[in-house]
């Protein structure tokens, strides 16, 4: 148990087995989010109220579900951080943000794209899109707080008490906003809830959460390898790496 | 010597903070002055026919408090970090956790509580009904407390920075939301003539939270700033 705990703490170790997962997981991935969209966006039947503009949620909701869970993730990391100071969980925390708030921004964009042929307007202060607003700050927050310390293992723990914060937050964010929208209900918009979703759209629905789980986590690899790299760059193995891949 | 206890401790830090405050007295009224001058952009900005102005009163008056108690929340540890005091609290044997509610005690003390005494006269100059204005002062007095314990924690995760005043704005005002919302619907349901008490029980309870865990957060904050 204590070796894999320090084996995590090892970039060169995680580098390694990062690049072990990717190698699988990425072609899975890029199969995945082809298949589960073409099936989405072209085989399903369209829906009967709402016509093709439905089509969207296979990208929207993924998307959205995502994006929430990204921030869980991130301040798991940083309570890992903050908790046994191991280096690799600042990786994963700082690569989460940018990923979290590039989710939460295509949740927004695409819910909008939807909402103006379905409500006829671009944009809606509902409970829900608010709170996904208030997300793409948090995740901002977080990554503007990182960029400002210059040193960046402070800046790491930094982020990670900022996103613990935010954990708290969020309920009561979410609670708070929930009501506020309920207190101000505008009367003309209905959404189509209540109808529950038939199974044929819900598979490729479902199939499309999963794929974006698996986007997720290549991003987030990617983007630690890439960070280790960087804060490695004068150890002996990254130099043996460039060494080696150069060939010089 | 022995160490003076956690509570002496914390009584000291407060009235060295509040004799800090009172000493220079132009900056106390500072952040009075700003909640006035931006109560008074909006007639200009919206008009000024007493119904519209008496309809968003509500709102206004407290995101004005809100940003005055933003911009005062980056001041509240920097000129302690520059003068080194900061370092010395951080060595004291005596808990961080109580010593940072004390810093937010005084900077409430300061603003929040001054903001909520002297908010009935402005809710007159915007036309907010009379009948509204006890919950107004009561919700500020409540929710300003709650955006001071939330404005340290942005506080003290910036003040090792050069330029924090712009970032600890996009660090907090998230957090700051739930306070809007129920300090505002707390004024807007007395102009309704249906009771406020509900808000300002939900702000009490806010309190409760922020009390209990943002002087975590704030110690945990400052241990990395004074690290920088």
């Amino acid at each position: 148990m204590w070796t894999l705990f320090h084996k995590f703490g090892s970039p060169p170790w995680l580098y390694r087995l990062s690049g072990a997962i990717l190698r699988w997981l990425l072609p899975i991935t890029v199969v995945a989010l082809v298949a589960g969209s073409v099936w989405g966006l072209l085989f399903t039947a369209p829906d009967f109220r709402q016509g093709n503009s439905y089509r969207i949620i296979y990208i929207h909701v993924p998307a959205a579900v995502v994006a929430l869970a990204g921030y869980y993730v991130m301040a798991i990391a940083g309570a890992v951080s903050l908790i046994w100071r191991m280096k690799m969980a600042d990786i994963a925390m700082r690569a989460c943000a940018p990923i979290g708030a590039a989710l939460t921004f295509i949740a927004l964009v695409t819910g909008s794209i939807w909402g103006k042929p379905t409500w006829g307007t671009w944009w809606v202060w509902d409970a829900r899109i608010t709170s996904m607003l208030i997300l793409l700050f948090l995740y901002l927050g977080v990554v503007a707080l990182y960029e400002a310390y210059e040193n960046k293992a402070l800046a790491a723990k930094a982020c990670a008490v900022l996103s613990l914060v935010g954990t708290v937050n969020i309920p009561i964010i979410y609670k708070s906003v929930d009501w506020w929208y309920s207190l101000h209900q505008p009367a003309s918009i209905k959404f189509t809830g209540g109808s529950t979703i038939d199974p044929s759209m819900l598979y490729p629905l479902l199939f499309m959460i999963l794929a974006f789980y698996a986007l997720f986590t290549c991003a987030l690899l990617l983007n630690m390898r890439a960070e280790i790299l960087q804060r490695e760059q004068r150890t002996a193995w990254v130099r043996a790496l460039a060494g080696e891949r150069g060939g010089s | 010597m022995t160490p003076a206890s956690a509570a002496g401790f914390c009584f000291r830090l407060l009235r060295r903070q509040l004799v800090l405050g009172l000493r220079r007295p132009v900056e106390l009224g500072n952040p009075l002055l700003f909640f006035a001058m931006v109560v008074a952009l909006f007639p200009l900005g919206l008009g000024p026919a007493p119904d519209t102005l008496a309809d968003f009163a509500p709102g206004i008056l407290w995101i004005v408090a809100l940003l005055s108690n933003l911009l005062t929340s980056d001041a509240v540890f920097r000129s302690d970090l520059e003068d080194g005091s900061l370092e010395q609290l951080l060595l004291a044997p005596q808990p961080l956790y109580f010593s940072a509610l004390a810093y937010v005690l005084a900077h409430w003390l300061l603003t929040g509580l001054l903001l909520g005494l002297v908010s009935p006269v402005f809710a007159l100059m915007l036309g907010l009904a009379p009948a509204a204005i006890p919950a107004l002062a009561f919700s500020l007095l409540l929710g300003t407390a709650v955006l001071s314990l939330i404005g340290g924690i942005g506080g003290a995760l910036t003040v090792g920075l050069k330029r924090g005043g712009m970032l600890i704005s996009l660090l907090i005002l998230p957090f700051y939301m739930p306070v809007l919302i129920f300090g505002s619907s707390a004024v807007q349901a007395a102009l309704n003539g249906s009771p406020a008490g509900p808000y300002l029980a939900i702000l009490g309870a806010l309190l409760c939270i922020s009390i209990a865990l943002a002087p975590m957060a704030i110690a945990a904050g400052l241990r990395i700033s004074v690290d920088t």
